[in-house]
């Protein structure tokens, strides 16, 4: 067993023991804390499927976990005022966390067709520039739109359904988030390990070889960036129900940057990295913050030390640099 | 005699001033090897990269296999079988050799599409990409990380990812670039078993090799093919002799 | 029935909106086509700017001195970013290039807090440019506008004589078609990298002081801008000065006609409350739509040779 299976297998164990703990000395706040953690970390799970093993460094990641976000709200807001979504077909809103879970990550998946597809065409630095120019195209369509609330979003005031599942119960509602989160690790360790995920590494290293043996290394990525967006995604509609309020702030670019910066603090393109990214930034955010409101000056310090000198994250620093898999 | 497999028909090709293909007429028939000789810069990769599709030319066409396929993509060229090697190993450094060998079964299969079963469990894809490392004599180093391969095992894994794609032509582009004395014949004694099961247009700098393999030779110079013919007439060529041998050699 | 003066109006805002986009652009794109860096924190250099002249005014009362701070405090915040952390991102990927500026974003934005406050602050636009003029047609236009636009466009042609015309300009110009090249020739490529950095930066500094004067000067400001500048590389085609000028253009009329012409337009076809809601919404996304647009057309955009 290499290294690094040795930390992933620490980190799966503390995301089920730690919060436990925290739950039986009654620390409420601190499992709260853990499930923020594991919220972000399933955002950055998606994200890494993109940027860790397409290549595909997309700053827009915002987008499709504000969709999720909104998803969640504008369902759970009709189910609460018991309106139809859809006035014509009658369509009515829900509070079942399922159903919700479906439709965020289907409409993030959509648009990040939409957006890949635009922006696959081009590569490098362009697709940066897109990706975030489309973030903020969809930030400032929330900012504008007032049917939800416009800039003030939207507050639900009861946490959504899950059967069997009293979510009100913080450490409750945190096995639901954290399942939701193993399954994601799962899923992302599988899709590496498929002949998808050998022939998405591969176009990421070398496209023009992916496409001499006969496949197309922009539609593999795009194929990966629609999964990836979904994952985010649903992370989004857990997000919103963590905090029973939606706002533009979840499509705002900052957003879109903490993700990418917690992947790559965890370190990108491991399976692990994005949850022990997103701990270590939940962690420093309640830290330092309860040190200083400026905390974000030694964030951005320590994130500047970490690019220049300790690339491959802080997994890469536990368990060297060689990948298990990938 | 018989159709041949690969033909192109007066390619031409500028960038800006410079022709870097002018009405060049070559094609690969079945069973030979058909090299590609000329100085640096005569266009040779210029020449290549319209044959695959990473360029298109100017004016003429590239037939494959009995059809036109001078619009097609890469990609739509190596679905109808054809396979090349790069001149710069074009291979996942991060990945395994067996990994990297496997990509090319699975281009071959062309459905990548499969998310969940590991593909080291595909045991379809695992033989075909198994019985080519054992082909080029990798098979010892199936699970060493591409990176840390010799610039020769580099060369030989190039030619195992084009094995497994089952091709009708192969285009080797320098495939004995760097190798050592030894490497080279080695590869030499591989190639010339491998026309019987798919003709390779092979463009070389090694003259000891493409002297021992070519069944046909084609010299190009400043984007002109200025011979073509059997080792021995290019050898008695004046022109060549002229232009790329230089004078008295 | 829209109003010729009205319409006259919109588009020179859409002018002015269209030439400060273009100081951010321009340093963007130089600093990208010639050293390969994608630099995100080009928008806190534009933030520096306006905090500098809108302490110095305040301080000394004049607009004039505070341009200078402005110019003069981007300039050397430029250099020390440059020298003490940008130089060691060229040769790295885009992703560390995105990280490291993005940190940098998180320093200057939280160190503006603490030292300034979150309140905005105010820069006055002198008298001497205050107040409308009358323009021909019988539009009144404010003055200090048009001297924006007047200025914009006077830098724009200075930087299209620069780099097409002096030594200076065939440096960058050399460095942008081969590093080893420029170097082989005996230019100082470090240095001239520097230069270039700090440009970019002053043009930054000078666009944020010379908006900060009809907006209000706070935390965050460079950010909305940062991004319209990427839509306009992206539209105008990385590396082209003529590109990004071209569209700084396109962008700054599309977004003001858009925001004022769209629920006009959308009052013909439903009614007042919603059109202007979704003309609002429709407004918003118009520039995006437009690159979207043109991505598809030329996805290296209008004046770009790579992609």
């Amino acid at each position: 067993m290499s290294r690094e299976h040795l930390v992933n297998l620490a980190v799966v164990l503390a995301l089920v023991l730690l919060p436990l703990a925290a739950h039986l000395m009654g620390e409420t706040y601190w499992v709260t804390l853990a499930t923020r953690a594991a919220v972000l970390a399933l955002a950055g799970v998606g994200l890494n499927i993109a940027l860790g093993q397409g290549g595909l460094v997309s700053l827009g990641h915002a987008v499709f976990f504000g969709i999720g976000g909104y998803a969640m709200g504008i369902l759970a807001y009709h189910a609460q005022t018991y309106t139809p979504v859809i006035e014509s077909l009658g369509l009515p809103g829900t509070n079942l966390m399922p159903l919700i879970w479906l439709v965020a990550a289907m409409f993030a998946a959509l648009a990040a067709l939409m957006i890949g597809a635009l922006s696959l065409r081009t590569s490098g630095v362009y697709f940066i520039m897109i990706t975030l120019a489309f973030g903020q195209m969809f930030y400032f369509f929330a900012l504008s739109w007032p049917t939800y609330g416009g800039e003030d979003g939207l507050s639900i005031y009861v946490r959504n359904r899950f059967p069997g599942v009293n979510t009100l119960v913080p450490i409750q509602f945190y096995g639901v988030v954290a399942a939701v989160l193993l399954l994601a690790l799962l899923l992302s360790d599988r899709l590496a390990r498929s002949p998808f995920g050998l022939a998405l590494a591969a176009a990421r290293q070398v496209p023009a070889r992916v496409a001499a043996v006969g496949l197309d290394p922009q539609r593999l990525k795009l194929v990966a960036f629609v999964l990836s967006a979904a994952l985010t995604g649903l992370a989004g509609a857990l997000f919103a129900d963590l905090n029973r309020f939606v706002s533009p702030t979840m499509f705002s670019w900052h957003t879109s940057g903490e993700i990418m910066v917690f992947v790559i603090i965890g370190g990108v393109g491991r399976l692990m990295g994005p949850v022990v990214g997103a701990v270590v930034f939940v962690l420093l955010e309640h830290l330092l913050g309860g040190i200083s409101e400026y905390w974000q000056i030694a964030f951005g310090v320590l994130l500047l030390l970490i690019v220049l000198f300790a690339r491959g994250g802080l997994i890469g620093l536990i368990a060297g640099r060689e990948k298990a898999h990938g | 005699m018989a159709e041949p497999v690969l033909e192109t028909k007066g390619l031409t090709k500028s960038f800006g001033a410079l022709r870097a293909s002018e009405d060049v007429s070559i094609d690969l028939r079945p069973g030979e090897i058909h090299a590609i000789i000329g100085p640096n810069g005569a266009g040779k990769s210029t020449l290549i990269a319209q044959i695959c599709g990473a360029l298109r030319p100017d004016s003429g066409d590239v037939r494959f296999a009995g059809a036109d396929v001078t619009a097609l993509s890469v990609r739509a060229r190596a679905r109808r079988g054809l396979a090349r090697t790069f001149q710069i190993s074009a291979l996942a450094m991060d990945h395994t050799v067996l990994q990297n060998v496997m990509l090319g079964a699975l281009g071959a299969r062309g459905r990548p599409w499969r998310f969940f079963v590991p593909v080291l469990s595909d045991r379809g894809l695992r033989e075909t990409a198994e019985a080519a490392l054992e082909r080029v004599g990798l098979s010892d180093h199936a699970a060493t990380r591409t990176a840390e391969l010799s610039h020769g095992q580099r060369r030989q894994l190039e030619v195992a990812v084009a094995l497994t794609l089952r091709p009708r032509a192969f285009v080797m582009d320098e495939p004995m670039a760097g190798l050592g004395a030894g490497g080279s014949k080695r590869l030499t004694g591989f190639l010339d078993g491998l026309r019987t099961e798919a003709p390779i247009l092979l463009v070389e700098h090694d003259m000891d090799a493409v002297f021992a393999l070519a069944d046909r030779i084609s010299v190009l110079v400043y984007g002109k093919v200025i011979a073509t013919g059997t080792v021995a007439d290019i050898r008695q060529s004046d022109v060549v002799r002229e232009a790329y041998l230089g004078e008295g050699a | 029935m829209m109003s010729f003066v009205l319409l006259a109006e919109q588009v020179l805002n859409g002018l002015q909106f269209g030439v400060m986009l273009f100081l951010m652009a321009a340093g963007l794109t130089l600093i990208f086509g010639v050293m390969g860096l994608i630099n995100l924190a080009h928008g806190s250099l534009y933030m520096l700017g306006a905090f500098a002249a809108a302490a110095v005014a305040a301080a000394t009362g004049s607009f004039l001195l505070a341009l200078l701070a402005a110019l003069a405090a981007a300039a050397v915040a430029g250099v020390v970013v440059e020298v003490a952390i940008i130089r060691r991102l060229y040769d790295r990927d885009h992703l560390d290039q995105v990280l490291a500026t993005f940190a940098l974003i998180l320093i200057f934005s939280e160190g503006t807090r603490w030292a300034f406050g979150s309140f905005p602050l105010y820069l006055d636009i002198p008298s001497t440019l205050s107040g409308p003029v009358r323009l021909p047609g019988g539009i009144d236009y404010p003055l200090y506008r048009l001297v924006l636009i007047g200025a914009g466009l006077l830098i724009a042609l200075g930087l299209d004589l620069m780099i097409t015309r002096t030594r200076i300009g065939i440096r960058i110009r050399a460095g942008e078609n081969d590093r080893e090249m420029t170097a082989a020739l005996g230019i100082d490529i470090s240095r001239l990298y520097t230069l270039i950095f700090a440009l970019g930066a002053a043009l930054a500094g000078l666009a944020g002081a010379l908006v900060g004067a009809i907006q209000s000067v706070q935390v965050g400001m460079g950010e909305p801008v940062l991004i319209l500048a990427f839509v306009v590389i992206v539209i105008g085609g990385i590396g082209s000065i003529r590109g990004a000028f071209l569209g700084a253009l396109l962008v700054g009329l599309t977004d003001t006609l858009g925001g004022v012409f769209l629920p006009e337009a959308l009052k013909l076809v439903t009614d007042p409350a919603s059109a202007k809601a979704v003309g609002a919404s429709l407004a918003s996304m118009a520039i995006y739509i437009l690159m979207g647009a043109i991505l598809i057309w030329r996805p290296t955009g209008l004046f770009g040779g790579r992609a």
